[in-house]
């Protein structure tokens, strides 16, 4: 009876099966179709003047200045996080890595806040870079560090587990061999995470580029000067102008979903040589 | 702050190790840690000490203050339980009943991963809106998602199912076959079987998905904006309602309701932590 026994009536297969595909289709490709319907509603020419308006590119423009610095920043700190929690023992390493997880549990909302807290005209930096005309808060340098906030753990949290995992006796050959620490980091040990880090990097800067809740406390919403993507598919939006906003919105479904095809690429070829996928 | 906080993080094996970089990495980290996590952080606390026990009472006794936490929690609240008997249901389907496609619509169900808040919120809105593909059919029957309370939970479902096919399928995986067939041959049918065989073994992490889609959705905030139509103690978010505060520059009611959703949110996490420590123990080795 071995395979009858755990193997469930027909009916029930294609029923359980056909409810999970209706589900999946209301609730996640539905949305995602209806985008690229709404962008191209009034025709290729409608699509394409809504994205060569000046304020729209200059939103392109400032999203790939963040994820460009946003993402490296978070690069090093994930590979200098993991290095030490994986290649040392020391106490208060779980401590270290809830902290570093910490963002993911914080909405982004108050990701936003705690910046404006501390470097807004009324927080405890404000008069200080004030008098010395600096502005943080409704300019770029805000914008990026929420980014960086809300990132934070993308790349560490794919890179720890993953060098827990491979151990240590590979560097220690190469360093009693002679090798210096640097050698021993870039012949070693970057080439054994790489897939892994690739993987931190495309989920990193997905979330990088689509950021809003955080981005939109700090930003000051300036158009041409501190709208960020999403931003601007939000202001688009409420002026009713439903092409624009879908335009926008479109090239961010189309990065979703070629960081979904990249990131499946991944798991598919290199599941050996990735730990803690999904998630 | 930097120092006291490296104390208990000495190295407890100096010797045994021939790799550098311990001083130079630890140290990077903890200061990135410090002044991008910690610190901002500890602003917002040290701000919510400061307000006085009468500021604290005037706003949480405040019906819009109220009425917006107990959308955003009851409202997240809903969405995760919805989220845990249809991410479980997909999770299965995914581990069960090989179909064509299946490798594909599994890839596809991190869209809400990778989907920016945004559009997701403004695609969700066209879709519910009473000329919309879905709003069209679903208004005349008198069921109006967008702009309601209703709609919120949408937002929230779409954006917590993933943490719970992503928890659960990789356990649902692991049972084992064999436990099945044994309770088959004892005489349980498939369904006491899933009750008492399957679900206690998926169980915990089925609490675990539970509850980061419960976070995720009490926090949330760009998907549901558009939809939730925003009417003061009747479809207004929590998240939104600090924002609206932070623009009439009343930082103090801000900080107020953030200091207490994260509160919340944390002690959430945490029981949960602990059920599934306590648990763990009961079952022993």
């Amino acid at each position: 009876m071995g395979k009858t026994a755990t193997r469930d009536p027909i009916l029930i297969r294609w029923g359980l099966t056909f409810l999970a595909l209706i589900f999946l289709t209301l609730f996640l490709a539905l949305p995602l179709l209806t985008v690229l319907v709404e962008a191209f509603a009034k025709g290729w020419a409608a699509y394409q003047r809504a994205l060569s308006q000046d304020d729209t590119l200059a939103a392109v423009r400032l999203t790939l200045l963040v994820a460009l610095i946003a993402v490296p920043l978070n690069v090093i700190f994930g590979l200098a996080a993991s290095w030490a929690i994986a290649k040392f023992d020391f106490r208060g390493k779980s401590l270290l890595v809830s902290l570093i997880e910490l963002p993911l549990s914080v909405s982004p909302v108050i990701s936003g806040l705690i910046y404006v807290l501390l470097f807004g005209l009324q927080g405890w930096l404000g008069p200080w870079l004030a008098d010395h005309d600096l502005k943080v808060i409704f300019a770029v340098p805000g914008i990026v560090l929420a980014t960086v906030f809300v990132t934070f753990p993308f790349v560490a949290r794919e890179l720890i587990p993953l060098m827990e995992e491979q151990g240590r006796e590979e560097e220690e050959a190469a360093l009693t061999l002679g090798a210096s620490g640097w050698r021993t980091f870039w012949l070693i040990t970057l080439p054994n995470v790489r897939w892994g880090l690739l993987y931190g990097v495309l989920l990193c800067n997905a979330r990088a580029m689509g950021e809003f809740g955080a981005v939109s406390v700090v930003s000051g919403h300036i158009r041409g000067l501190t709208n960020t993507m999403p931003l601007h598919v939000e202001i688009l939006y409420n002026e009713y102008d439903f092409v624009g906003a879908f335009a926008v919105a479109s090239l961010l479904a189309i990065l979703a979903l070629v960081t979904l095809a990249a990131k499946t690429a991944l798991e598919w070829w290199h599941r050996d040589e990735l730990v803690a996928t999904g998630r | 702050m930097t120092v006291t906080a490296l104390l208990p993080l000495r190295r407890t094996r100096v010797a045994a190790s021939v790799i550098p970089g311990f001083g130079l990495t630890l140290g990077y980290s903890l200061l990135a840690l410090s002044l991008i996590v910690l610190l901002p952080l500890a602003a917002l606390l040290l701000k919510a000490a400061g307000t006085g026990l009468d500021q604290w009472v005037r706003i949480l006794t405040d019906h819009r203050v109220l009425s917006a936490l107990w959308l955003s929690f009851g409202g997240a609240l809903a969405a995760a339980l919805i989220n845990t008997v249809f991410g479980l249901l997909v999770a299965w389907v995914l581990v069960r009943y090989p179909f064509p496609g299946r490798k594909l619509v599994d890839a596809f169900v991190d869209l809400p991963f990778a989907l920016p808040t945004a559009v997701a919120g403004i695609a969700l809105t066209s879709l519910y809106a009473g000329n919309g593909w879905l709003g069209r059919i679903l208004v005349p029957l008198g069921i109006k998602v967008a702009f309601t309370p209703v709609g919120v939970v949408v937002a929230m479902v779409f954006i917590g199912l993933p943490f719970v096919v992503r928890t659960v399928e990789p356990v649902l995986q692991d049972v084992d076959l064999e436990l099945e067939e044994a309770a088959a041959s004892l005489g349980a049918d498939r369904l006491q079987t899933f009750w008492r065989v399957i679900l206690p073994a998926i169980g915990p992490s089925l609490l675990t998905g539970f509850s980061l889609a419960l976070a995720r959705g009490v926090g949330e905030y760009g998907s549901v904006i558009f939809i939730a139509g925003n009417l003061p103690g009747i479809s207004e978010i929590a998240p939104l309602l600090i924002i609206t505060k932070l623009e009439q520059y009343d930082y103090v009611g801000a900080t107020a309701i953030a200091t207490l959703m994260l509160l919340i949110s944390f002690s959430l996490l945490l029981a949960v932590n602990l059920l599934q420590k306590w648990r763990r123990s009961r079952m022993g080795g």
